[in-house]
């Protein structure tokens, strides 16, 4: 962050106030190159999406609490707590030390994060960039989407959004997330879905097929 | 960027962190999500975080890379390697940056 040009209490500000990893690397880039602040906002919106999946499941855990612990709970549940806690709980048992679970796992998360921001910020010149030290997040990022694979529909829809977010990489704002995220979601319902998805969806790109064929041959006899 | 808009942009960040983290936990009211939608969910958190992560892997500066070699793809197969063998992040993360970083010294890749 000190390399792209903030300043260390700037740079300190963000990381204690920006709890999101991956939405500082996508905007401190932009900010850099002096994009325009709602550039930045947006492209960190995209990369922070997930965040609103993951909230929709954290729902049923948190809805007993009120609206100021709801929100604070949700502001600091990262990517590992999500994907730790909701491989140990399916479901809401208020009193079986599932919030203290989920304050343990926060807590840790969030000084493992925070320690080495701080420290990195302070020790910006101890350490060359060339060494890639960065790429340590990528493969923490890596991990929990292995975590998360459980069956072939997964993996094959962990496949095409991994395919889609590089062919679509050149769309403005991350919105190649956003793409990818679309075509797993399709991928995964038309293969999961309830047995029969597979045979609609068939179904349903050969009735396009020959409605054009139709079509084609309608505008073919009125040209004669 | 300015100190002032550095601060605003920073601020907004912030925001917009709370908003996507807390995003379905404003509305303390009953909340009930069609099937198709849940069965849906259960695919974006694991295509979100491999959309984050393809690129990074697989790309420079917007571009597919051309070579084998580069460090990172080892390192991503070391590291998931590790993942599969032992289930844990830590050794996940440390496996795949000893041998990112061992492939950047000792060959210069």
């Amino acid at each position: 962050m000190v390399k792209g040009g903030l300043s260390v209490p700037l740079a300190l500000l963000m990381t204690l106030t920006v709890f999101a990893g991956s939405a500082q690397l996508a905007a401190l880039p932009l900010m850099t190159a002096h994009a325009p602040i709602w550039v930045v906002w947006a492209t960190a919106f995209c990369v922070n999406l997930r965040f609103v999946v993951f909230s929709a499941q954290w729902r049923p855990f948190f809805l007993r609490f009120p609206l100021a612990q709801r929100v604070a709970f949700g502001y600091f549940s990262g990517d590992l707590t999500y994907v730790l806690f909701m491989r140990r709980h399916q479901e809401p048992r208020p009193g079986s030390g599932q919030m203290e679970y989920f304050a343990g796992a926060t807590a840790i998360n969030w000084l493992s994060w925070q320690l080495p921001s701080v420290a990195g910020i302070l020790l910006v010149d101890a350490i060359p960039a060339h060494w890639g030290l960065g790429f340590a997040g990528v493969l923490a990022l890596l991990g929990l989407a292995l975590s998360l694979l459980s069956d072939r529909a997964t993996a094959l829809a962990a496949t095409v959004a991994g395919a889609a977010a590089i062919a679509a990489f050149a769309l403005p704002f991350k919105l190649n997330i956003v793409v990818a995220i679309a075509a797993a979601v399709c991928i995964g319902l038309m293969v999961d879905g309830g047995g029969d998805a597979g045979r609609r969806g068939r179904d349903t790109l050969l009735r396009l097929l020959q409605r054009r064929q139709g079509q084609a041959a309608g505008g073919a006899g009125e040209a004669a | 960027m300015s100190a002032a808009e550095s601060l605003i942009t920073i601020a907004g960040l912030a925001a917009i962190t709370i908003v996507t983290r807390s995003f379905f936990l404003f509305s303390g009211r009953e909340l009930v999500l069609p099937e198709r939608v849940k069965r849906g969910l259960r695919y974006a958190p694991l295509a979100a975080l491999t959309a984050v992560v393809a690129p990074e892997i697989l790309m420079t500066q917007g571009h597919l890379i051309d070579t084998w070699k580069d460090a990172r793809i080892y390192a991503a197969l070391a590291a998931a390697a590790w993942f599969f063998w032992r289930r844990g992040i830590l050794g996940t993360i440390l496996s795949g940056m000893a041998v990112l970083l061992a492939l950047k010294f000792c060959l210069g890749w």
